[in-house]
């Protein structure tokens, strides 16, 4: 079993890296970009007996507690058996 | 007696230690981040610089899950005063004893110079004691994630409670975009937490405690917390 | 991966030649196996084996009073007093940096790390000798940008100062980047660590990170040309974890203080290979590997890989059995894995086991003792006449300002402030760096003595180009002096020698002329080469690099309150120049810039001088005599004086007076031995009467004070610029030509 967890910045908050891609995206001719936002990307790989609403549960306590930032940070994640 | 926490990954701890002990003359020791106890005899905690766990997820993400930080939040709690420099501000974050977070520098690089700071609300903790309201001090930095962010409630309850110490400036104290070395919201460069007995700041004072350095404007600090104990 | 067959094919695929393989027959007395052949191709490999270069080498001077290690061990080691001991060296990451540039230069800074705490010291500072082709290439603005990430990336990670170093662009570096990396510990006498394998029945231990297939014949490909392909080269790049490593570095120095370590070193190029051979040939005893017994990342290793991984971060350790538990402890508490892989056998064999069964079985020392070494002909270019020809009739001269010669100087990349570049690395954690990134030496104070280290790295590689010999001397000769500005007496030299295809005469002469150079400069200098790295084959498509002997010197300065700096510290000093000032434009960086010429014969240079000029500036520094030194070189008297400006924004008002050289030579000629001082008006006469004592030529040249850069000779002013003015230019060049057509 496979946790995909993906972890962005707060829409409200000012993206440095971001906004360095998306003035290099400029410079390299790609038009028609209106925001980019980095983020990052982890992969769990989960015990396979776990049942699935359990392995969401931790997940989502393990990104609450060490995976993200709450204060910068907001994410998503999804479970695939 | 001072504390200076080691984690695995701290690089200013022997410099911190240097300046409490051979600069300022006051005794030191240091605690392993692996120690769950803070011994009556020390009066203040030192979280140094460094890259702890290789600042690996996000800086001092997994150094506040050390067994010492439990011990440093209930000390804190005691009343205990506590400097978190640099690394060891960005620990404080993460751990929740200081609001706020930091982000990536905006110029997206690791910076290491001098700049210069104004101390606001010295009263507010026994760190800064012995500054004057509003001095212009010149200390280094040297980090890539310092630009300081908090949302507009954390930021008013900074102002609110005093909680703003250090703000980048230029060399005449003015507050400035110009003299903002990483986009920290309001130039903040250094904050301490309601009570004042807990401070996290960016730059460092260590690194300008000596003549030899070319710079003693830092050596204040770690005096006005040593005087302070010392009265207590 | 399956073992293959030992085939011609799959022998120069090794990189080995029939000779080279007829002489494994022979030391083997049988066909080698796999795992044999490919530990014998990476021990033979240029890179291990220095086998074009070590006949040459051999003419170093190696001894000094205060030489405690030379060349041989992990790194070099000197006597600096007060029972402590400097250790360094310089090493290139050069193929994997053009690559890869933040990884390679990255996992160079973490090698040469390594090669200094393995000696038992604590690393305090690190230097850097960088080159890329022209900023203008977009690819060398990316190459630029992911070293210097690389070095601060990991660097500032692992927590020692990057204090200094130097950066030129050239076309001839175009195709391959040289990336140099120097560091410097400090360690106890009495308590040195040596890469020996010593005391039959003694434990190896093997300590760090995970072994993967990472960087498998790294260090053949540090001894080939480079192809159109070097992009698909990319899976030999090691990734750098400077976090482990810096657990590592605690975690030995903890063992070795505790007394837990007999013998150490690091895995770095050619892996558990030439760790485990280099201990057991220097300690002249066997090592005995039980490979299934390493910690490996990858699946399916077979034992070939696991002997040739160049994954970073790795140590190996040689025990007593009683300390075996202990040691272990101590890399737990710091999170680490050590694990026992095998032992010390007293019958000479390297054997490696896969499962108990046999993979390898080698007469160790006969890995280095037996290994090729080549006398490779050599035969002086035949356009070098051509090129040491310079006909200054045909340049027209300065015929009254120099101002915009001056500017154009002061923003040529190799001259231009790299304050964007050090501003990057933390060159101020440990507290000791007393004089920073930007001056003559970098110093660093010595806590627990009155003492500090300077050091500095140089090579003019134009200089080289155009006379090898001449170019080495005047590399050895500036890192000196850059060190004696300092006020410190230069001790030895590390030496990191960047050539291309060995195996063409021309190559192979510009090598013999520059260590030629480097043997007389150390000899007059008495500063002899402890350590130091050859790095071949820096040639793409056939187009080799100039010549680049880099040359880092570290010297003792007696007391850390007496660091001298380049910069004027007041109005209404005497600035004096000590030297003499000839005709001498050939190689210059002004002739290249201005004029677009690259020829002629570099300066001439007398090392004796060289050294009696150190000697009395330590001298009249020590006394507190001296304000300011700086010695002047590219871009000459006129660029030293800028310089010396910029510090605290003080002009001066300089006139050389009459002269029969022609004005460009007086203002940007880089004559060799002179220095750029300034004293006060009181000492003006004691410092010029000690100079004159020790037999070299001095004139008063001027008085520091005001905001304008003046210089007047031959009746004329021949620049004039306010020093904020200059100080932009120097300030905002390199940034200005990264930033022109940005490109990610």
């Amino acid at each position: 079993m496979k946790a995909e967890i993906f972890v962005k910045l707060k829409s409200e908050v000012l993206d440095p890296q971001g906004k360095a891609v998306s003035g290099g995206l400029k410079n390299l001719g790609f038009e028609g970009v209106k925001d980019v936002r980095v983020g990052k990307y982890i992969v769990l790989s989960l015990d396979d007996k776990m049942p699935i609403e359990e392995a969401g549960k931790k997940v989502q306590d393990m990104c609450e507690k060490l995976l993200v930032n709450t204060v910068i940070e907001e994410y998503a994640f999804r479970i695939e058996g | 007696m001072f504390a200076i926490v080691v984690f695995p990954g701290s690089n200013c701890d022997h410099d911190c230690y240097h300046a409490v002990k051979h600069v300022i003359g006051r005794p030191a020791r240091f605690l392993w981040h692996k120690e769950t106890v803070i011994d009556k005899d020390i009066k203040c905690v030192v979280l140094p610089g460094g890259f702890s766990h290789g600042d690996y997820l996000r800086a001092g993400a997994l150094a506040r899950f050390s067994p010492i930080i439990k011990a440093v939040t209930d000390f804190a709690k005691d009343g205990g005063f506590v400097v978190g420099i640099c690394n060891g501000f960005q620990i404080l974050l993460e751990s929740g004893l200081l609001p706020g977070a930091m982000l990536r520098n905006r110029a997206l690089k690791f910076i290491c110079k001098d700049v210069f700071v104004r101390a606001a609300n010295v009263k507010k903790t026994p760190f800064t004691a012995t500054y004057t309201e509003g001095r212009v001090i010149r200390l280094p930095i040297a980090h890539a994630e310092g630009n300081y962010y908090a949302d507009a409630g954390t930021i008013d309850e900074l102002k609110t409670h005093n909680q703003i110490i250090f703000n980048y400036c230029d060399k005449d104290g003015n507050i400035s975009d110009e003299a903002n070395p990483n986009g920290a919201l309001l130039n903040i460069a250094g904050i301490s937490n309601k009570q004042g007995n807990v401070l996290g700041m960016m730059p460092h004072p260590e690194r300008a405690s000596e003549e030899i350095l070319g710079n003693s404007d830092g050596r204040a600090l770690f005096q006005s917390i040593a005087q302070h104990i010392e009265g207590a | 991966m399956k073992e293959p067959l030992i085939t011609e094919e799959l022998i120069k695929e090794h990189g080995l030649t029939p000779d080279e393989y007829g002489r494994i027959v022979s030391i083997l007395g049988r066909t080698p196996m796999f795992t044999e052949l490919g530990i014998f191709s990476v021990m033979w490999s240029e890179h291990c084996s220095y086998k074009s270069s070590r006949l040459h080498l051999k003419k170093l001077p190696v001894d000094a009073p205060w030489v405690i290690q030379g060349p041989g061990e992990n790194a070099g080691v000197i006597d600096i007093g007060d029972g402590l001991a400097a250790v360094f060296k310089m090493e290139s990451h050069n193929h994997p940096s053009y690559i890869e540039p933040y990884e390679g230069a990255a996992t160079g800074v973490g090698g040469i790390l390594r090669d200094i705490f393995t000696m038992g010291a604590r690393p305090v500072a690190s230097l850097n000798s960088l080159r890329f082709g022209p900023l203008s290439d977009p690819y060398h603005k990316h190459l630029f940008g992911g070293v210097v990430s690389g070095i601060a990336g990991y660097g500032n990670c692992i927590g020692v100062p990057t204090v200094g170093g130097e950066i030129y662009c050239h076309p001839c570096y175009a195709g391959n980047i040289l990336v140099n990396v120097f560091n410097v510990g400090i360690v106890k006498k009495d308590k040195i660590f040596y890469g020996k394998a010593s005391g039959d029945g003694n434990l190896i231990i093997y300590a760090g990170s995970k072994t993967g297939k990472d960087g498998i014949h790294g260090v053949t490909m540090a001894s080939e040309e480079f192809t159109d392909d070097a992009q698909q080269k990319k899976p030999n790049v090691q990734i750098g974890d400077p976090f482990t490593e810096k657990l590592l570095l605690e975690a030995c120095l903890e063992a070795m203080d505790k007394g837990l370590i007999v013998g150490i070193q690091d895995m770095g190029g050619a892996g558990l290979t030439s760790s485990s051979s280099e201990m057991a040939g220097r300690a002249e005893t066997g090592v005995e590997l039980e490979l299934s017994l390493v910690p490996l990342r990858a699946e399916g290793m077979i034992p070939y890989e696991i002997m040739l991984s160049e994954s970073q971060e790795r140590m190996l350790l040689v025990v007593e059995r009683e300390n075996k538990d202990a040691l272990i402890d101590i890399f737990k508490k710091w999170d680490l894995d050590a694990v026992v892989i095998g032992k010390v056998g007293g019958d000479g064999f390297l054997r490696v086991n896969w499962h108990g069964k046999m993979a390898a079985e080698i007469p160790a020392t006969k890995i280095s003792t037996d290994a090729p070494i080549y006398d490779r002909p050599s035969k002086r270019p035949t356009n070098q006449d051509e090129l040491n020809t310079l006909d200054l009739s045909k340049v027209p001269d300065i015929t009254n300002s120099g101002n915009d010669a001056l500017k154009k100087l002061l923003a040529s990349p190799s001259i231009a402030s790299k304050e964007l570049v050090w501003q990057q690395y933390d060159h101020m954690v440990r507290t000791d760096t007393i004089v920073r990134p930007g001056s003559d030496a970098a110093v660093v104070r010595v806590k627990g003595t009155k003492k500090a280290l300077a050091m500095s790295v140089d090579c003019n590689s134009r200089y080289c180009w155009l006379d090898p010999y001449l170019g080495a001397v005047h590399a050895v000769c500036e890192a000196a002096r850059n060190v004696a500005c300092s006020g410190a007496l230069p001790l030895a030299v590390t030496d990191n020698l960047n050539f291309g295809n060995p195996e063409k005469p021309e190559v192979m002469w510009q090598f013999i002329g520059a260590i030629e150079g480097i043997k007389d400069a150390c000899i007059a200098l008495n500063t002899p080469v402890i350590s130091g790295n050859v790095s071949l084959y820096n040639e793409t498509k056939g187009d080799a690099i100039f010549p680049t002997p880099t040359i880092a010197i570290v010297g003792v300065l007696e007391d850390a309150d007496r660091a001298l700096t380049q910069w004027f510290k007041a109005a209404g000093d005497v600035v004096m120049l000590i030297g003499q000032t000839k005709e001498e434009l050939g190689g210059s960086e002004y002739l290249s810039l201005c004029h677009g010429i690259e020829r002629g014969l570099p300066p001439t240079i007398d090392p004796l001088k060289e050294k009696a000029l150190h000697s009395v500036l330590i001298k009249l520094n020590a006394q507190g005599l001296l304000k300011s030194a700086h010695d002047c070189s590219e871009g000459g008297l006129a660029v030293t004086a800028a310089e010396s400006a910029f510090g605290f924004l003080i002009g001066a008002e300089i006139d050389l007076g009459a002269s029969s050289l022609r004005a460009d030579a007086l203002l940007f000629g880089e004559s060799a031995t002179r220095v750029l001082i300034s004293a006060t008006a009181e000492n003006a006469d004691i410092v010029e009467a000690a100079v004159v004592a020790a037999g070299l030529p001095i004139a008063r040249i001027g008085k520091t004070g005001g905001d304008i850069l003046r210089i007047k000779a031959k009746d004329m002013t021949l620049i004039e610029m306010p020093v904020s003015e200059l100080k932009s230019i120097y300030d905002t060049s390199l940034e200005r030509g990264l930033n022109q057509n940005e490109h990610i």
